[in-house]
């Protein structure tokens, strides 16, 4: 896409941002993690965080669906805040998909029913009308023949494609994807990449942890350096990489351009 | 030029080259199979000659006390008595058929293309009909107080409702001992860590003696249901150990795949953690309802009398003075043929459930 294409599924239509970090922090014990993270994210916009191993990214994406908590700052998801209250986390997460780096697909139910499980248990639609929802899920990653399959028996660009059609089935806001493709082979990298910039295309909001930088070249509006907890730099992809302004991105560049 | 084909020397292959290889490989090996041999010679004939060659079976006890062969008819002069125990004999159909009811019950609820909800209705259905048949009192049928059940009716029911009842309870044990809080989880621990530090036996004698004294004046319980109580309780905190190690072993990515979709804490166990831990626990699992299974037999301290009582009240008998054995060797066989079935079963189950487990 050109930088003018990628632009235009902005949704500027409203003001206030989806996601808003602001003077959020975070330990693990005495160990402080997430050091004043601020960030906003805009309805359909997309944002490819990267960072050396351990700098907090994934920590962080794992802060906006409330799998790990903060101790300081506020985080609000689509007007609704983080909190200690479990209505709103539930509201939260049903809003936010999320795809892990191993998948974690449920192994002892079908393909069809890792789809329809949320649906039908959180959005309590009926079962028959789930099963289309999912069918035609599978059919936007490509894989409809494996409805019928258990998770160990297809490959794993297949089960990442199904875990990515898990969380669309509960139509999310917003898609957190967390080094979805480090954990595949070279050649599944690809196919799983190829429905994330489809569902990119589609205008989908998203914020992707990942080391594949074509992918951020080709689809983000924004790149986000994080390294030991806190944002460095964040600049659209054509600045942060052919102008990169701090030295420690400048160091995480050339470690892995 | 055509290759002559070279067999192998017939002493390596066939049965003689298995017998070669797995029992005089080397001199030790050698040597232990010809001890192992003359100590089978020794017992083993003997044995036989016992149980089968000089054995009686369907005589009386002074006719057994003169020879010396096995007295296998201490078992059809006595069966009624071990079976049915104190019920009075005339309405002995009535456990047989509760029995028979409760165990068809069982066989037809293994198959899981029965779990249907027709299946609670028989169970209900099942239960209420078995009750009804070992009390009597309506019907036409004679009241029989449950101080009177005894035999194998006991044992099946003590165990199967232990079994049925322990597992739930271990289940929210489990699940309460890994609660975040911290009310819940201490509490969980301290029964847990209570009931397992004491034997069963000693549950049995709490709730049979000391329950009571704690009780106001006048109310009682029925022996039978503190009995059962007390089974309950011990089996399921064993239950309670074995799935919080199941649920442990469960990956935490699906913990958190069950939450980002926005599950709640009861959908998450009950559909994603659960069916997955509970199935890993399978064989420690029934190892402790098999246990419990045998462990009914403890009720002798509180004078209930399951089959092993029964069995032993039996050889009280002076005509049968001697023939312990055979008795218990057939009282044993009962217990062997219900924990086959059992341990037959979870094989079959763990087969059943096989999925591939990849990440």
């Amino acid at each position: 896409m050109t930088e003018k294409e990628i632009k235009s599924t902005l949704d500027k239509s409203s003001d206030i941002p989806i996601i808003q970090i602001s003077e959020m922090h975070k330990w693990f014990g005495d160990f402080h993690v997430l050091i004043d993270i601020n960030l906003e994210v805009e309805r359909g916009e997309r944002i490819v965080v990267c960072g050396p191993s351990g700098s907090g990214k994934s920590t962080m994406i794992r802060c906006i669906n409330r799998l790990e908590e903060h101790q300081r700052g506020s985080i609000v998801v689509d007007g609704i805040e983080l909190t200690n209250d479990l209505k709103n986390v539930e509201r939260v997460r049903a809003e936010v998909g999320m795809v892990f780096q191993h998948f974690n697909l449920f192994p002892h139910l079908t393909i069809l029913e890792n789809l329809t499980l949320g649906p039908i248990w959180v959005r309590k639609t009926p079962k028959k009308e789930a099963e289309e929802l999912a069918r035609h899920y599978l059919e936007t990653v490509h894989i409809p023949e494996q409805a019928e399959k258990y998770p160990g028996q297809v490959s794993g660009g297949q089960q990442q494609r199904v875990a990515i059609a898990r969380s669309l089935c509960m139509k999310p806001q917003i898609m957190l994807f967390d080094e979805p493709t480090s954990a595949l082979d070279p050649e599944m990298i690809k196919e799983v990449l190829d429905v994330m910039i489809e569902l990119a295309e589609a205008g989908m909001t998203m914020i992707v942890v990942t080391h594949e930088m074509g992918f951020a070249k080709t689809v983000a509006h924004r790149v986000v350096f994080m390294d030991f907890g806190e944002i460095v730099e964040e600049n659209e992809p054509f600045q942060f990489f052919d102008n990169p302004q701090h030295e420690r991105t400048k160091l995480f560049l050339s470690q892995i351009l | 030029m055509q290759k002559e084909e070279i067999k192998r020397p017939i002493i390596e292959v066939g049965v003689i080259g298995w017998i070669k290889n797995n029992l005089f490989k080397g001199y030790l090996n050698s040597i232990l199979t010809i001890l192992i041999l003359v100590a089978a010679w020794k017992t083993i004939i003997p044995l036989i000659k016992w149980a089968f060659i000089d054995s009686y079976w369907f005589t009386s006890g002074a006719v057994c006390q003169g020879g010396s062969g096995a007295c296998w008819s201490v078992i059809p002069a006595n069966l009624r008595f071990v079976i049915f125990g104190f019920y009075p004999s005339e309405s002995h159909w009535r456990p047989g058929l509760a029995m028979v009811i409760l165990l068809g019950l069982v066989f037809y609820s293994q198959n899981r293309n029965h779990w249907k909800r027709r299946l609670l209705y028989f169970w209900i259905v099942g239960l209420v009909a078995s009750g009804v048949l070992m009390r009597g009192g309506i019907f036409g049928l004679q009241d029989v107080e449950s101080s009177k059940w005894s035999g194998l009716p006991l044992t099946l029911l003590l165990s199967f409702f232990g079994m049925v009842a322990a597992y739930p309870l271990g289940v929210l044990l489990a699940l309460g001992r890994r609660s975040k809080m911290p009310g819940i989880r201490s509490l969980c621990i301290v029964y847990i860590e209570l009931i397992r530090g004491v034997p069963l036996i000693s549950l049995l004698f709490m709730s049979s003696v000391m329950f009571p004294l704690f009780l106001p004046e006048g109310l009682t319980f029925d022996k039978i249901l503190r009995a059962q109580a007390a089974i309950i309780l011990f089996t399921g905190a064993y239950i309670a150990e074995v799935v919080r190690g199941g649920l442990q072993a469960i990956d935490r990515g699906q913990y958190e795949a069950a939450e980002s979709l926005g599950l709640n804490y009861y959908q998450k166990m009950r559909l994603i953690i659960l069916p997955q831990a509970l199935k890993i626990v399978i064989p420690p699992s029934v190892g402790i309802l098999i246990s419990a299974f045998k462990d009914t037999s403890l009720v002798v301290i509180i004078a209930l009398y399951d089959l092993l009582n029964t069995g032993k009240s039996a050889l009280s008998n002076p005509e049968w003075l001697g023939f312990s054995s055979e008795l218990y060797i057939f009282i044993a066989l009962i217990y062997f043929m219900f924990c086959y079935l059992m341990s037959n079963y979870s094989r079959r189950l763990e087969v059943e459930l096989e999925y591939s487990t990849d990440t």
